[in-house]
């Protein structure tokens, strides 16, 4: 029965993983850009949850909302003032522009709430919940249940929708799009902004029941990585299965190795899959 | 057409300075600042010979670094090996580890490297962390008084200084002699356009994993001399992310594919970095990385050609003219 408690566990983390991970995915497969500052959005949407919390006393929903449209604004806004010019310059510059920021947000984060861990209060979502015998905090069962509801919205909405068609139309061919009538600028920074306000709702989801400090962006960034090299670039549905395998696999071997092993099991299995499988399980080569 | 480098005369300047900055400069203040930039520009140059030249961004260098900097400490506790017998270990271990990841990611476009030499150092670094034969968290030590002089173990720093800047010149030799040569016209093809380069018969993934071996060796090297001079190694001294940020930043701060930009990044950087950390205390704390973050992000938004592009564009043309003839 503590095996099962620890595979639902894992699947409800994994769920979250991939809610922020599909983020990841969606701004590589538009622009063909890797994103280093990805863990540090969902590092920021964790302390945006808190702030609310703290200074207009808002509940989860509250809270989940407001991480979520801060980190959309500061998505567009990183695309606007960075990531729309570094996109004409050669690769190095790409690299070191999210790379750059990644650091400038980590270590204002240290900066401003200090290294220490912080953890939300009490809210309406604490307690567990009995599932035919599995204990599992409530509010890890919600925010698992939300984050594959969203992952799934954004699937949809990239694929059935008219903006999502432009979305996907940017990707396919700017030009051809361009001459559709499509502004490809402005589908980029809606782009950034769904990516970064995915990262930020996750983070929010996670900081309900996970203590943080300012350097998990570097360990959930690394995640995301994972998460997508093994869903495939640029694909939705292939974030939301790897990212219940990933936590899946990082529950089971924390139960069975110990947690410090979950993230060396993890970053191994990246390795062996850019070794075996670059293109991940579901990614065309 | 192409003199030796040494005869060309901004290079001469150059070069006397730094011969004579120690001993103008005889503070042990300054000789250490001074260590640090010749150590920092070792590193970066490495970086920059993958980095730079190939234009293939590795984010995960402190792999080489940190296992060159634990191959001698590791045997001098191990066996009471002199530390200087590590080197070419570390320079094994590492070569073997940069075939081990050029291999498959060569194959893909740039972000995949990059992903796969952070995913690499992290898994790395974790690892020792919680390995006990190299030390764990706690990490390994040197000799605490040279036995002789194969210990590498000086009292000032004067030695380490001329050592140091020894290793440099050679490295940048290397560089400048393979930047005239089929090798480095490889390494530019590539960088400028992958497909281009193949289709004229470049060996794309040969000379990316010879670039990236070559650049592996020198910062293992510069890895040793950091473990040898300080006689101390922990993981995150070793194989901390920062460490590859602070070689990625230098090269790119000078400019990244050119010879003499990492040195002049590493002049540039890690004096201010000093400052920085006099003026505001808490050495290698929070806001020195913020201005690190800071930086890169300029450089690439604004001038990612690094300094000697910029120097280039906006130095009068006369002056130019008059100095190259």
């Amino acid at each position: 029965m503590l095996f099962l408690q620890v595979i639902v566990g894992g699947l409800l983390l994994g769920a979250i993983y991939a809610l922020f991970s599909s983020g990841l995915t969606l701004i590589w497969g538009m622009m063909n850009f890797i994103n280093f500052a990805h863990g540090e959005f969902v590092m920021l949407g964790m302390y945006a949850a808190l702030l609310v919390v703290v200074w207009l006393n808002g509940g989860p929903a509250v809270f989940g909302l407001a991480a979520a449209v801060a980190l959309f604004v500061l998505g567009v806004i990183v695309y606007a003032g960075l990531i729309r010019h570094v996109m004409r310059g050669p690769m190095l510059a790409q690299i070191l522009s999210s790379f750059g920021l990644a650091l400038l947000l980590r270590y204002t984060a240290f900066f401003i709430f200090s290294a220490n861990f912080v953890s939300l209060p009490q809210n309406s979502l604490s307690g567990t919940v009995d599932i035919g015998g599995i204990l599992m905090p409530l509010a890890q069962l919600v925010a698992g249940v939300i984050a594959i509801a969203l992952t799934i919205a954004l699937h949809f909405m990239l694929t059935r929708t008219t903006v999502g068609s432009k979305l996907l139309a940017v990707s396919e061919d700017r030009n051809a799009a361009m001459l559709m009538g499509i502004r490809p600028d402005r589908m980029q920074a809606l782009a950034w902004g769904l990516s970064a306000g995915a990262a930020g709702i996750a983070g929010a989801l996670l900081a309900i029941s996970y203590p943080w400090s300012p350097s998990v962006g570097e360990t959930f960034g690394l995640t995301a990585f994972v998460v997508v090299a093994l869903g495939g670039f640029g694909s939705v549905p292939g974030a939301l299965y790897a990212g219940l395998i990933i936590g899946l696999i990082q529950a089971v071997s924390a139960f069975w190795l110990g947690p410090i092993y979950k993230d060396i099991v993890v970053y191994a299995l990246f390795v062996a899959l850019l070794w075996l499988r670059p293109q991940g399980l579901m990614g065309k080569a | 057409m192409t003199k030796a480098l040494v005869f060309r005369p901004k290079i001469l300047v150059l070069s006397v300075c730094l011969l004579i900055f120690p001993l103008v400069f005889s503070d042990a203040f300054y000789r250490d600042i001074g260590v640090t930039v010749i150590l920092a520009a070792i590193s970066a140059s490495a970086w920059n010979i993958v980095g730079g030249y190939a234009g293939q961004v590795s984010v995960g260098h402190s792999m080489f670094y940190g296992i060159g900097a634990y191959a001698p400490l590791l045997f001098y506790q191990l066996w009471g090996w002199p530390p200087i017998l590590g080197i070419p270990v570390g320079i094994a271990l590492s070569l073997g580890l940069a075939v081990a990841i050029g291999t498959p990611t060569f194959r893909l476009t740039g972000h995949y490297f990059s992903m796969a030499t952070i995913a690499v150092a992290e898994l790395i670094r974790i690892f020792t962390g919680t390995w006990d034969f190299v030390g764990a968290a706690i990490g390994l030590q040197g000799p605490a008084t040279a036995r002789g002089w194969w210990d590498l173990t000086f009292r000032g720093e004067l030695p380490y200084y001329y050592l140091f800047l020894g290793v440099l010149a050679v490295l940048l030799c290397i560089t400048a002699a393979l930047e005239r040569r089929k090798f480095g016209y490889y390494l530019r093809a590539i960088k400028t356009g992958e497909r281009a380069a193949r289709s004229l018969g470049v060996p794309v993934r040969q000379t990316k994993i010879k670039a990236l071996m070559l650049s592996a060796a020198f910062t293992s090297i510069a890895g040793s001399l950091y473990s040898i001079k300080t006689g101390f190694i922990d993981p995150e001294s070793g194989f901390g992310i920062l460490v590859s940020v602070q070689m990625v930043i230098i090269a790119a701060l000078g400019g990244a594919g050119t010879l003499f930009g990492p040195l002049l990044g590493a002049v540039i950087l890690v004096p201010l970095q000093t400052a920085t950390n006099t003026w505001f205390g808490g050495g290698g704390s929070g806001l020195t990385y913020i201005f690190y973050g800071g930086i890169i992000v300029l450089i690439a938004r604004f001038e990612p050609g690094g300094l000697f592009e910029l120097w280039d564009r906006i130095a009068p043309t006369r002056w130019r003219r008059s100095h190259a003839a």
